[in-house]
């Protein structure tokens, strides 16, 4: 089994992920003057986010064919889940120090609070909504579009069109989310204080935790004869159902564990970044996600995972240098990796390696 | 007497097109039964229809004698004991020539139950045995992709074969095929029919001759004419819609 999850690729992903989540803290707490500084901290576990988002939308795309242009939708609703029980754990302790009320709706003149802010003070049931909403939205969305066997690009785009909606619909005070602000200023979760030290790494460990079961979690269902059926379809749909497979099934199911975990990545998110807003929802994010999947390696999940994180880097590095300059470099990011790279970084990595092997090596797999 | 497969009176229009029209067909079991016609007779359709691909707009259509065709889709039809092969070979390019065999292998088709499978000894037996039969034992560990015409062709009645279905239904298998693989498959078809039934739709008359069975003449969505190929050819009417261009 252990043989079947952990191949080379995963492996040394894994392993890096390890040696990360040992060292990043240690240097960030144990060691004296701080070699890495909180902030960096707090950027990795942002990544590893992405990277679970990543793989989320490589295994319905590229295992299953299904190109989702609204995963960025999950990915907010399980942080939208996650940020409401933050709030609540203010407590008295915001700008009105209402105990009943977040700011905003003290703001707006609300008296009480909404029936579905109604159990998000427990922290269980907020991570039972992080990963029911966003399935939920899946599992409906899904039901109706694979049935009526919506495929190709007008999936991806009712997929946009459902993340817009959303959007619009966040953006507005009325729908009792914060408006265009969103939720923000958390003070602690569990209470442990979210600008503490200790919590930004606590918060990069628990990061690369969910990343590690989202990969093996990815790695079994794409290993097992379903996954196959999933290439099935992703090659010759119609063929998979003339031997027998309901296709809408296998695809709704890939497509809600996928929405989950994206509920997953969203809802560790939020605690890192201290907020969430309806600008998660938009369009521009989900089709980053689409870019962060090519330029790794679609159909490798590793691959989807770095490639989330070298975008990340370069993101963060270019908007630092050259503000105005970051969409046209992620633009021709995009091109070049689709003209010269069509198997992804992690492709082209293993290219290489492959056309030069050292006898040592060959000597231990054969 | 009991039959396999039982059209009556299907019709089924496109935009105004009929497509079928009024067909009345019926497959003994163990039948091996040709359909001709010329490009447009209804065959492709015909097919949509048998499998839950298309429904008819009136008419019947059984399955040994009870079960209606009509309310079926195509993964109910497949599970029924259907089992269709396409014009074009369609495989599983990016899979491995004996993960398509599995894949199609009768079991479980629930997600959950695909989820947790493990194939017994039974099953990768029954594989190799397929995979022997349809002369691709050697290239198991291929990508589908890589196969030649002919080999997916191969792969695909192999795949059939796996779901261990009560009729085949085969379009144009000898398309793409040298002389030698064409005649060889008229071989192998002949010897699955009597088992199964067997329904094949071809242009090639040689590969038809070579079948040696019953033939049924579709012409605008209906039978012209049914019988041995001899018989068929006699007619004057099939000579001048198809035979004679």
């Amino acid at each position: 089994m252990l043989q079947r999850l952990i191949d080379r690729r995963m492996g040394f992903f894994l392993g890096a992920l390890f040696v990360a989540v040992v060292l990043i803290p240690l240097g960030n707490l144990v060691i004296a003057g701080q070699p890495v500084p909180s902030y960096v901290v707090a950027l990795l576990a942002k990544y590893l986010c992405y990277a679970l988002l990543a793989v989320a939308l490589d295994l319905v795309w590229g295992y299953c064919g299904i190109l989702s242009l609204g995963h960025g939708a999950f990915f907010a609703l399980g942080g939208y889940a996650m940020g409401m029980h933050l709030m609540r754990e203010i407590g008295d302790r915001g700008v009105y120090a209402n105990p009943d009320l977040p700011d905003f709706m003290v703001f707006l003149n609300w008296q009480e609070l909404p029936w579905f802010w109604y159990g998000f003070d427990s922290f269980i049931f907020a991570c039972l909504m992080v990963l029911l909403v966003p399935g939920l939205l899946a599992f409906v969305f899904g039901w109706f579009a694979f049935r009526s066997r919506v495929t190709g690009v007008y999936l991806s785009i009712i997929t946009q069109a459902m993340t817009y909606a959303l959007m619009l619909a966040f953006f507005r005070n009325e729908m009792g989310f914060g408006g265009n602000n969103g939720l923000t200023d958390f003070k602690d979760v569990l209470g442990f204080n979210l600008q503490s030290d200790a919590t930004r790494s606590g918060l990069f460990v628990l990061a690369a935790l969910a990343l590690t079961a989202g990969l093996l979690i990815s790695k079994f269902i794409t290993t097992s004869k379903l996954g196959k059926v999933l290439i099935a379809i992703r090659d010759a749909e119609s063929r998979t159902r003339f031997t027998g497979y309901r296709v809408e099934g296998y695809k709704l199911f890939v497509f809600v564990v996928s929405a989950m975990m994206a509920g997953v990545a969203g809802a560790i998110y939020t605690p890192i970044v201290g907020i969430i807003n309806p600008g998660e929802f938009s369009p521009a994010n989900s089709i980053e996600i689409v870019i962060w999947v090519a330029l790794g390696g679609r159909g490798t999940l590793v691959g989807a995972a770095i490639g989330a994180i070298i975008v990340a880097l370069a993101k963060t590095l270019l908007t630092g240098w050259f503000p105005e300059f970051w969409l046209f470099a992620l633009g021709a990011m995009f091109i070049l990796v689709t003209i010269y790279l069509p198997t992804g970084v992690l492709g082209k990595f293993e290219q290489i390696v492959k056309r030069k092997p050292k006898p040592a090596t060959k000597e231990v797999t054969a | 007497m009991s039959s396999q497969l039982y059209l009556s009176g299907v019709n089924r229009s496109f935009d105004g097109f009929k497509a079928i029209n009024n067909l009345s067909l019926i497959i003994e079991k163990g039948e091996l039964h040709a359909v001709i016609g010329p490009n447009g007779a209804g065959k492709t359709t015909m097919m949509d229809i048998i499998t839950g691909k298309t429904r008819p707009d009136s008419g019947e259509v059984f399955w040994n004698n009870d079960i209606d065709l009509t309310k079926v889709d195509e993964a109910g039809s497949a599970r029924l004991g259907i089992g269709r092969k396409f014009q074009k070979p369609t495989v599983f390019e990016t899979l491995t020539v004996e993960d398509n065999i599995a894949l199609a292998l009768k079991a479980d088709r629930g997600v959950f139950a695909t989820l947790f499978d493990r194939r017994s000894a039974d099953q990768q037996a029954e594989i190799d045995r397929l995979l022997e039969l349809v002369r691709l034992s050697a290239d198991r560990d291929r990508m589908a992709a890589d196969l030649s015409h002919g080999q997916k062709q191969w792969l695909e009645i192999g795949m059939l074969l796996a779901q261990d279905p009560e009729l085949l239904l085969v379009d144009e298998p000898a398309a793409g095929m040298t002389d030698a693989e064409t005649m060889r498959t008229a071989e192998l078809l002949r010897e699955i029919a009597g088992e199964r039934s067997v329904v094949v739709v071809e242009h090639d008359m040689e590969f038809v001759k070579a079948l040696n069975c019953k033939v049924t003449v579709l012409h605008q969505g209906s039978v012209l004419a049914e019988g041995s190929l001899e018989h068929v050819s006699a007619n004057p009417e099939v000579v001048e819609v198809y035979l004679g261009r």
